[in-house]
């Protein structure tokens, strides 16, 4: 075993000794490699930091978040107009009391909304809700406290102002306690959103205002009571997202009696749906990306595999005398095998080193967290071994095929 | 008589060139018993090389038997016969054939590498080999470095290195100048009459022939005459040309 050993490692420095020998012509050809491997650790990191991108935008929209909303059936005739449907905050009320997979569940009323400070004014959406609105959206205090549940009862005039909507009023100005015109009432700001960021399609969760549903009613936008635009239901688990969402449409659907064979008065979308589409892009993009990259790791494998043949033929007089004094063909295999391995994965380990490179530089410019998860590294250099294996065993079996006697004639 | 080191019954060798067949050997057959010093010679194209092959175990032989120290070895396969060279024979090529970008040292080294000696033991036998041949101090230098009849000292240590009972030398004073020759064939006789080791020796000139105790001529495949012959000394064929260089000289 241990001759076995011996031997191994004398091509092994054999290898080194005929790369050093040739320092242009190694750089020249592992530049594929490089290349290719630089391509595949780049890739992976970025695919892996915009998923973390992506993930971390649909968490922001609230965890678990299912949509319900009044969707005009064909038998109904108000189609598209919203609130015609009928979806009723004792409707959410139901579904939190059956379905067992819905945490919680709160009402949304939405309108377009004109906020006046002395001479300042913008127009904002404004949101009519219950305080568990925070909860299941995600948001949180950041200077002041919710409204209470006494507002809600008696619709007090208090609102919640996102962040995009303080800075457009109030600049760097506290603006808790103050008082701001929603339409022509005013209100008392007793809270102010921490900030929040865009969603994945581009809305600014920010520019907002959060008032009581009762008193959306009847101060922002006239509504039947108990009227609701929007209802937004949190599932008790990611994992049980599905499980509620066909809970719900089953209690939607005995509630508003609609028969098996009729279409629904309402729609539901979950976070899930959204998260899918875009992890199918994502995946898409990845792929593409990563065939590029086998295509240049494929591209730098012919160069070296063109290398090594060259090198068997300038080598043939050499193979000849090692021959002679007892080579085996298995002796010369393995040096020229050695030989091809070492030079992909040293092309491997500068390109993966060259995509560190450049992730950092990457990441530090756009701001995005790119980490090479180790175990696309081993992958990377994985790759380049095999590589080396699979691109140089042709080169390495026609040494080994040499007749002793020709090579050994050979000029 | 005692069992040859080497014994070639009814050896033909046929190379397929092309429309004809050549028959490069026709039926030879030879014994050459341990410790011998035989000078194969023979204009080219007479088959001297064939014959070192197939005896030197490069090539197999087309009909007839091949038997190196009592084994069958004209059967064998590539491998089986790379193990034979490495265990048996040490080769002396004209070109001397060391490999260029390795020291004299690491080129010595190389048979030992492949019968998977250690690193260690290597460089203690290889040195050892160099140290016989004369050239101890000349153990990192690149072949570029040395002289001719240098390399081929160098070439000698590496055929010596795994103490083979056979040295095979093809034409190995072809590239010498005389006095070299003669220098290297002295070698060739003190590690012959001193170490006991049978030397096959190539060569198409007579006074190198002559340092042999017997000579075999080939002609057109065949042995044409196998004769002992009184083997002159290398060392006094090289004292006499020194001392006729000085009387010249002097002259």
């Amino acid at each position: 075993m241990s001759a076995v050993f011996v031997r191994l490692w004398n091509a092994v420095i054999l290898a080194f000794t005929a790369i050093a020998g040739a320092k242009v012509r190694t750089v020249l050809t592992v530049l594929g490699i490089l290349i290719g491997v630089a391509a595949v650790v780049i890739v992976t990191a970025l695919g892996t930091g915009v998923q973390e991108r992506i993930t971390a935008q649909i968490k922001s929209l609230g965890s678990n978040v299912i949509y319900i909303f009044p969707q005009a059936n064909q038998s109904s005739g108000a189609r598209g107009v919203r609130g015609a449907g009928r979806l009723t905050e004792a409707d959410g009320k139901a579904i939190l009391r059956e379905a067992i997979s819905v945490g919680s569940i709160v009402p949304s009323l939405q309108a377009q909304a004109q906020l006046v400070l002395g001479d300042k004014n913008v127009a904002t959406i404004v949101v009519g809700t219950v305080r568990g609105y925070l909860e299941v959206r995600g948001f949180t205090i950041a200077a002041g406290s919710n409204f209470t549940e006494t507002d809600e009862r008696v619709k007090a005039k208090v609102c919640l102002l996102g962040n995009t909507v303080k800075q457009n009023l109030f600049g760097h100005e506290d603006p808790v306690g103050q008082i701001v015109r929603i339409g022509r009432y005013p209100f008392r700001v007793v809270g102010l959103l921490a900030i929040k960021g865009q969603t994945p399609s581009g809305d600014d969760q920010d520019d907002r205002v959060v008032i009581p549903a009762g008193t959306f009613r009847s101060r922002v936008l006239p509504t039947a009571p108990g009227r609701v635009h929007l209802l937004m239901a949190s599932a008790t688990h990611a994992r049980t997202v599905s499980r509620a969402t066909a809970q719900i449409e089953a209690i939607l659907r005995q509630r508003h009696h609609i028969g098996p064979e009729r279409e629904s008065d309402f729609g539901i979308r979950t976070q899930a749906e959204f998260l899918r589409t875009q992890e199918e892009i994502l995946s898409t993009l990845r792929a593409l990306l990563v065939g590029i990259a086998l295509v240049s790791l494929g591209v730098g494998g012919i160069g070296v595999m063109n290398i090594m043949l060259v090198s068997v033929t300038e080598r043939t007089r050499e193979i000849g005398i090692r021959m002679a004094i007892g080579a085996r063909q298995g002796d010369v295999r393995v040096q020229f095998l050695v030989e091809a391995v070492t030079l992909c994965f040293l092309g491997g380990v500068v390109g993966t080193l060259l995509g560190l490179g450049v992730i950092y530089g990457l990441s530090r410019a756009l701001g995005w967290s790119m980490l090479l998860s180790p175990l696309a590294l081993a992958v990377a250099l994985a790759t380049s071994f095999a590589c080396g294996i699979f691109f140089g065993s042709w080169p390495a079996h026609r040494a080994a095929q040499l007749d002793p006697i020709d090579a050994l004639r050979h000029e | 008589m005692e069992t040859p080191l080497i014994e070639l019954e009814h050896v033909d060798k046929d190379y397929d060139a092309g429309p004809v067949v050549v028959r490069a050997l026709v039926d030879v057959s030879l014994r050459i018993a341990r410790g011998e010093f035989v000078a194969v010679v023979g204009t080219s194209g007479s088959g001297k090389s064939t014959l070192m092959n197939i005896v030197g175990c490069l090539d197999r032989p087309t009909h007839g038997h091949y038997r190196l120290d009592r084994v069958e070895v004209g059967r064998r396969s590539g491998d089986a016969r790379a193990l034979v060279r490495n265990r048996m024979i040490g080769f002396v090529f004209q070109g001397y054939n060391l490999l260029a970008r390795s020291s004299a040292l690491e080129n010595v080294e190389l048979p030992l590498v492949y019968r998977g000696v250690t690193r260690r033991e290597r460089k203690q036998r290889a040195a050892g080999a160099l140290r016989e041949v004369g050239l101890e101090n000349r153990q990192h230098h690149k072949p570029n470095q040395l002289s001719g009849g240098q390399q081929q000292r160098v070439a000698i240590a590496r055929a010596l290195v795994t103490a083979p009972p056979l040295l095979l030398a093809d034409e190995p004073t072809g590239n010498l100048d005389t006095r070299t020759s003669f220098e290297v064939l002295s070698l060739l006789q003190r590690l012959n009459r001193d170490n006991g080791i049978t030397i096959v020796l190539v060569t198409h000139e007579a006074d190198i022939a002559a340092c042999a105790s017997r000579v075999i001529t080939m002609r057109d495949g065949r042995i044409l005459s196998d004769a002992e012959s009184p083997a002159r000394d290398a060392g006094q064929l090289l004292r006499d040309l020194v001392d006729g260089a000085t009387f010249s000289d002097s002259a």
